[in-house]
């Protein structure tokens, strides 16, 4: 136990960095890849060809690409090709690629949960709609676009719990996150790999276990009757 | 693609199909400019030059590197799905059982192994069964990668499993008690192999999951794939196109995964349809989207 | 406390030895553990050039050179030589669990690693450098970096150095050296940093020819060791094998040929060095 104590001592500071590193990375990419998920997903089931192709290609190009590639790819395109450097902070600017990398990467699996919600309304609704003499934009707000947001807040919240895992991944795109920090920790305490490991992986639990109650609260709250 | 319209858009009158057709042009002139962009950017800085792609029509790098990297990445994959089901289905129908400890611990253990990230799972196994000396060091990295694999995608499996049972009408298990089935021959003889059945599809998504995670692999130096492109790409300094050697194997591969899961879930739709029908029973089909939704994903 | 993570460890065991017993179910893997028939096994890095390269069946690098060399000293001649994988982190689990028999993998001398190995030599004493494009002058060593971008891998030691040493420092860190050396070229950083030698592997490797440098202006020292089971009865072969390498003119003949094209010179004042009295 006092082992474990010293530990804390040791990296207790560094970790809780690390942490909140992980959270930031999550939050960003997270509002960052809703936007361009559901841009994606209104292109997938617009009726404009070009557009729908756009859609298409990209979900089945991210969506099956390693995330570590797609990071990688981040900083060698954009920060060794297009030298991208918005920021004067040098290193703020990885941190910014890592997000754009998250962001690039889970905005296929939002714009799929979108779109499977949009799937689950049934056509009749549509056709409602229009026979009650409801135009385009009213008719999506007002009576499809809510019931397909129910039918989307599942999967959205299993792509969010994703999410904030895979900011663990982006040590390849030299942020300071908690998985580089376990390898260091792990290699210089191996007394302490488990608590270690334990400790992390709690961190983990706490935040993601809520995010999973929530969303399967909502769903079944939100619940369509059919 | 064009027959099936979306809920959102009506069928296009002719001035509606004439706006489509000028959008339709504009939006493709934007996806070329933004091609142009990107290519001209990899050109101007040298990453289309011929000689940083040449060595990939030779032979021996794949020979040496890249096949051998791909037989790992599908070796460590395979045991993984393998013991992932095995994992999936004892958890899966523990979270069922009738014992409350049972119960208990079942959910534990597949809600803490959903929610660690995975690459935390396979450093943490890599240093320390190393370490302990629990496995030869030189195989640490292969154990960490399919035990990582395993616990993540088991639980997720098992949440498969777990969903696919209860959607399923409670008549299934009531017709199977009342036969005289007790509460596990029910499960074992009724209820699972209908579930199987409407989660085959979401099963297999979740193989492409695996195979695109064990990319996370080369982090902990297992030499598959995205590790041997590394190589690669250091030994002839074009790491850049190695990589995108590399991502195109997994896409080619994950793709027809999928593809396969797509086909898979409207055959079985399909068969579901004409079984409910031939029976009048309706029970046949589990709600899919309740089905697919639950655990999915990354 | 200890119950629980011994019980911990036990599931750990069994789960581990299920995945071994497919594992060998499956044909694949490169063997089981210990030398047998009259082979020695020695770990070096696979992914490191102009060190220890994996080229494919072949492997090449400054350390593989002196690891035959040695070793076939040592009455080993190239066909009783296994090359294995050992990268940093498993270098001292390796040497515990005698899955090698010897490591030559740049890897320095400390007293911390001390506690679980035993070290022969050195075999060559690196220093911590910079590479930069040719054509720059600009950077002449560690005081000036101000207001430079540099590169390295991350978690490395040469990172937490470099942190240490240049406060306020820009670095950035990468998975691996290729990348940094890609960044390099395109002009995204101005400099590269770990040990000399390695960066001149880097440097020498075929396609890098004549884009890059090595400053040679080393600021920390780095004695590469051959790493030995604790207690081995071998350091002092070695050492003798290594002052007969060096003597001979091979140890200079090694060198030059892996870093060749990059203008690289060693350290003289440290090289070649004389190996370390055996503990």
């Amino acid at each position: 136990m006092s082992g474990y104590l010293s530990l804390w001592e040791q990296y207790g500071g560094q970790m809780l960095a690390a942490f909140w590193g992980n959270i930031q990375l999550a939050f960003y990419a997270a509002v960052a890849s809703l936007i361009l998920g559901l841009i994606l997903a209104l292109m997938r089931i617009s009726p404009v060809p070009s557009f729908r192709w756009v859609g298409t290609a990209y979900v089945n190009i991210i969506r099956n690409t390693p995330l570590t590639i797609i990071i990688t790819f981040g900083v060698a395109v954009l920060y060794g090709v297009f030298t991208w450097q918005l920021s004067s902070d040098f290193n703020l600017n990885f941190f910014q690629i890592a997000i754009f990398g998250l962001a690039i990467y889970h905005a296929a699996f939002f714009c799929e949960a979108i779109r499977a919600g949009v799937n689950t309304v049934p056509q009749g609704q549509a056709e409602a709609a229009r026979a009650i003499g409801l135009g385009f934009f009213p008719a999506a707000q007002n009576i499809i676009l809510p019931q397909a947001l129910r039918g989307a807040i599942t999967p959205i919240g299993n792509t969010l719990i994703s999410l904030i895992k895979n900011t663990t991944v982006v040590a390849a795109g030299s942020v300071a996150e908690v998985s580089g920090l376990m390898k260091t920790m792990i290699e210089f305490r191996p007394d302490q790999g488990i608590l270690i490991f334990l400790t992390i992986a709690m961190f983990f639990v706490i935040v993601v276990v809520p995010v999973g109650l929530l969303t399967t609260y909502l769903s079944k709250k939100l619940a369509v009757a059919r | 693609m064009s027959a099936q319209q979306s809920v959102l858009f009506d069928a296009p009158g002719p001035k509606t199909k004439r706006t489509i057709l000028i959008i339709n042009v504009i939006g493709a002139a934007v996806l070329l400019f933004v091609l142009y962009l990107l290519f001209k950017g990899l050109g101007d800085a040298g990453e289309l030059k011929p000689e940083k792609w040449n060595v990939f029509a030779q032979g021996s790098i794949w020979s040496d590197y890249l096949l051998p990297g791909l037989m790992n990445t599908l070796k460590a994959a395979a045991i993984s799905i393998v013991l992932a089901l095995v994992f999936g289905f004892v958890f899966g129908l523990g979270r069922l059982s009738h014992m409350t400890w049972v119960r208990v611990i079942s959910s534990i253990v597949v809600e803490f192994f959903r929610a660690v990230p995975v690459l935390i799972m396979m450093i943490f196994f890599w240093l320390f069964l190393g370490g302990a000396q629990l496995v030869p060091p030189d195989q640490s990295p292969f154990v960490a990668v399919v035990l990582g694999l395993t616990f993540y995608n088991g639980s997720v499996i098992a949440e498969l499993v777990r969903s696919g049972v209860e959607g399923l009408p409670k008549g299934q298990r009531e017709a199977g008690i009342a036969i005289g089935l007790t509460r596990g021959q029910s499960l074992r003889s009724i209820e699972v192999p209908q579930a199987l059945t409407a989660m085959l599809p979401a099963l297999i998504g979740q193989f492409v999951i695996i195979l695109k995670d064990s990319a996370l692999g080369s982090i902990v130096t297992y030499n598959e794939l995205l590790y041997s492109a590394n190589l690669v790409g250091t030994g002839n300094g074009n790491v850049f196109q190695a990589l995108v050697v590399a991502a195109a194997i997994f896409i080619v591969i994950n793709y027809a995964l999928s593809a396969l899961a797509k086909w898979l879930s409207r055959y079985l739709a399909s068969r579901g349809e004409a079984g409910a029908a031939g029976h009048n029973d309706g029970g046949a089909e589990a709600p899919p989207a309740q089905v697919m939704g639950a655990p999915q994903t990354l | 406390m200890a119950l629980f993570s011994k019980r911990k460890t036990m599931a750990l065991a069994g789960a581990a030895a299920a995945v071994a017993l497919s594992l060998t179910a499956c044909g694949g893997g490169g063997g089981g553990s210990g030398s047998g028939e009259g082979k020695i096994r020695i770990g070096i890095k696979f992914d490191q050039p102009g060190l220890g390269f994996q080229d494919g069946s072949n492997y090449t690098g400054f350390d593989v050179d002196v690891a035959k060399y040695v070793a076939n000293e040592l009455g080993y001649p190239a066909d009783k030589v296994e090359f294995v994988s050992s990268p940093s982190a498993n270098r001292e689990n390796m040497l515990a669990n005698k899955q090698v028999d010897m490591i030559f993998a740049t890897y320095s001398i400390t007293d911390a690693r001390k506690e679980r190995v035993s070290f022969a030599g050195p075999y060559f004493v690196a220093g911590q450098d910079l590479l930069v494009r040719k054509d720059d002058s600009s950077i002449t060593g560690k005081d000036s970096l101000s207001g430079k971008k540099l590169c390295s891998v991350t978690g490395s030691t040469s990172a937490e150095k470099v942190k240490k040493d240049v406060p306020g420092v820009q670095l950035v860190e990468q998975s691996g050296y290729a990348n940094c050396l890609g960044l390099l070229e395109k002009g995204g950083i101005d400099a590269v940093t770990t040990d000399d030698i390695i960066l001149a592997g880097l440097a020498a490797a075929k396609a890098n020819h004549g884009k890059f440098k090595v400053v040679g202006a080393p600021f920390s020292t780095e004695k590469y060791g051959v790493g030995l089971p604790k207690g081995s009865d071998k350091c002092e072969s070695i050492n003798k094998a290594i002052t007969k390498m060096i003597d001979s003119g091979e140890w200079k003949k090694a060198l030059e040929a892996n870093t060749q094209g990059t203008g690289y010179t060693p350290n003289a004042e440290t090289n070649p060095p004389k190996p370390d009295a055996c503990s």
